[in-house]
């Protein structure tokens, strides 16, 4: 009776270790999956046009996405500009000026700011930026960009600053230097590679985004000149011709969404790799 | 000397307006919710949370539909992800090699950093034709009983959208399951084995709820992303504010009828309904985020056996 339990428990134990084993298997290949059909069906309708021509107007074929892709990084540099130095700065607090309570308060602040659903924030901008001036921006989509971008640069350079060993600290205050030359002089550039690629990871995040951008920045078939236009992105096209009924436009959306996926992939393999190399970096 | 500690008090007085400035910014964004929702909060009352109509001609404004597709499909995926994230977690912590797991993990994170509106875009046209033609059909022809697996399949749903919100929050679980499953101490599963326990015995009685609080932590993080996740939602749900008790149902979430309607809505009243809408979205996942801290925190602290 006894080998009959045993001989269960030993099947139980075989069964179930293998079945995490398929388990993780199968969330890896979703991300091949993932590849392979992008690549697929991007790589078929990419062409030369998707890079450098205008949108076509409804119902005519070809044309590409280039004012989507320049539009996409006129939105990233608005928030790389507006939302990096105020992530810096308030990461450098953190680690290296804060008390107990107010820094418990800005940290726990920080981590619900980067909870707020995406589209959340969209809302926000939308009633700052476009409520008063009654038309959708360039510069609104930047600031909802830029919201985003903040939490996640804060806990990073916290992080990476707090990483730089105490001697490094002493050596420099030992020499005579004041606290705030001690950070600008020796712990900002010892944490400058880790600090530098949290940025880049945040941007990465942020270039992805579609809801926020749906209200505020909103899309735009030309070019935008300026700040004060509506103005396309790659995510929006990706959305607006994914549900559209026309089947080049769908053909676009795939194109579209491969070099999206392309460039956030690259940049998050090359950031990941710096960070490997040198020590833990949590993500999530 | 006195020059240089005022440099260092100025540093600290700028950095601090920084610090500031973030919390500042958040607050904004809870008071604008409030002050823009004003005229619907004044005209529903509570009343905005049980009722089902949304008429936007009549202006009749009610969240109960929305309120159920997000939470219909936040449970749809956590029933998917959790057993498959804890499994997958449990593989990457106690089974595989380190080096093996170090690279797995690595691709998971890249997962997670798979933009949403991809998702919509293999869900639109990858996932619906199959939960059309393949999954919809299996699932009828073998559960089909079940109420909530009756009615017409159109291949949009709370079913689709669900596997679909399951795909992309399964990273987020295994990632923290997996760190935390990492911090068990070795004598937990060593006593456990001394005592014959087999390897998945020791694992499941012992390793997991010793980490139970951290594992917890993982869901409630992934459950505030699903509720407040919309593309990939807004792409395969079938948008249509009905609460049906069928999966295969098509319906709505709130962050798909903000993405959708925001930008047609006509009249101040409308505008309203929707950022009341995106106010009890934030909400939502303001108390979500704050309890999985706490247990995540606990974890740290108390080595998960809190």
């Amino acid at each position: 009776m006894s080998d009959v339990r045993l001989m269960w428990r030993k099947f139980l134990n075989v069964v179930m270790l293998t079945l995490t084993g398929v388990a993780a298997l199968a969330v890896v290949s979703v991300l091949f999956m993932i590849l392979g059909y992008l690549i697929w069906n991007g790589g078929k309708s990419l062409n030369w046009d998707f890079f450098t021509k205008l949108p076509k107007p409804v119902g005519e074929d070809g044309g590409g996405m280039a004012n989507a892709i320049v539009g996409s990084l006129k939105l990233l540099l608005l928030a790389a500009v507006m939302g990096l130095p105020v992530g810096l700065m308030a990461g450098v607090y953190l680690a290296e000026f804060s008390g107990k309570t107010f820094a418990f308060v800005i940290r726990y602040t920080t981590d619900l700011l980067n909870g707020v659903p995406s589209i959340v924030i969209g809302i926000f901008a939308y009633s700052l930026i476009v409520l008063p001036v009654k038309h959708f921006s360039a510069l609104a989509g930047g600031v909802a960009l830029a919201v985003m971008v903040i939490p996640i640069t804060v806990r990073a350079t916290e992080e990476f600053l707090r990483a730089v060993p105490v001697s490094l600290r002493e050596g420099a205050m030992a020499l005579g230097a004041s606290k705030w030359r001690t950070i600008a002089t020796v712990i900002l550039p010892a944490a400058s590679a880790g600090v530098i690629t949290g940025m880049l990871l945040a941007l990465a995040r942020v270039a992805g985004e579609t809801a926020p951008l749906l209200f505020t920045a909103f899309s735009n078939r030309y070019w935008s000149p300026g700040w004060q236009q509506p103005i396309a992105s790659l995510p929006v096209m990706i959305y607006t011709y994914a549900i559209a009924p026309y089947d080049d436009w769908h053909r676009q959306a795939w194109a579209a969404g491969l070099v999206l996926l392309g460039l956030v992939l690259v940049a998050n393999l090359g950031c990941r790799l710096v960070l490997n190399r040198r020590g833990t970096y949590r993500s999530v | 000397m006195q020059r240089l500690r005022d440099g260092d008090e100025i540093a600290h007085l700028i950095t601090l307006m920084f610090a500031a400035f973030v919390l500042l910014l958040t607050s904004l964004l809870v008071y604008e919710l409030w002050i823009n929702s004003s005229l619907s909060r004044s005209k529903f009352g509570l009343a905005f949370f049980w009722t089902r109509t949304w008429d936007p001609v009549g202006g009749d404004f009610g969240a109960a539909p929305f309120i159920y597709g997000t939470l219909v499909t936040a449970v749809v995926s956590l029933a998917i992800a959790i057993p498959l994230g804890l499994a997958a977690a449990i593989f990457l912590a106690e089974l595989a090699p380190r080096k093996i797991s170090d690279s797995v993990s690595f691709l998971i994170d890249l997962l997670a950093a798979v933009p949403s509106v991809i998702y919509g875009l293999l869900g639109i046209f990858v996932v619906v034709p199959l939960m059309r033609r393949v999954i919809g059909p299996a699932i009828k022809s073998t559960l089909g009983f079940l109420p909530i697996f009756k009615g017409p399949n159109y291949g949009v749903g709370f079913l689709t959208a669900g596997i679909v919100l399951a795909i992309m929050v399964v990273p987020f679980i295994i990632s923290v399951s997996r760190e935390v499953l990492l911090t068990v101490p070795r004598e937990q599963r060593e006593a456990a084995l001394g005592l014959g326990a087999t390897r998945w015995e020791a694992t499941w009685q012992v390793v997991v709820p010793w980490a139970r609080t951290g594992i917890m932590g993982s869901v409630f993080l992934a459950l505030a992303r699903a509720l407040g996740e919309t593309m990939a939602v807004t792409m395969v749900i079938g948008n249509d504010p009905k609460i049906a008790t069928s999966l295969f149902a098509p319906g709505y979430t709130i962050a798909a009828v903000i993405a959708n309607e925001f930008t047609e809505a006509t009249g101040n009243l409308y505008l309203n309904a929707l950022i009341e809408l995106g106010l009890v979205l934030f909400l939502m996942t303001f108390i979500l985020n704050g309890l999985a801290r706490l247990l995540i925190v606990a974890t740290d602290r108390g080595g998960g056996h809190a």
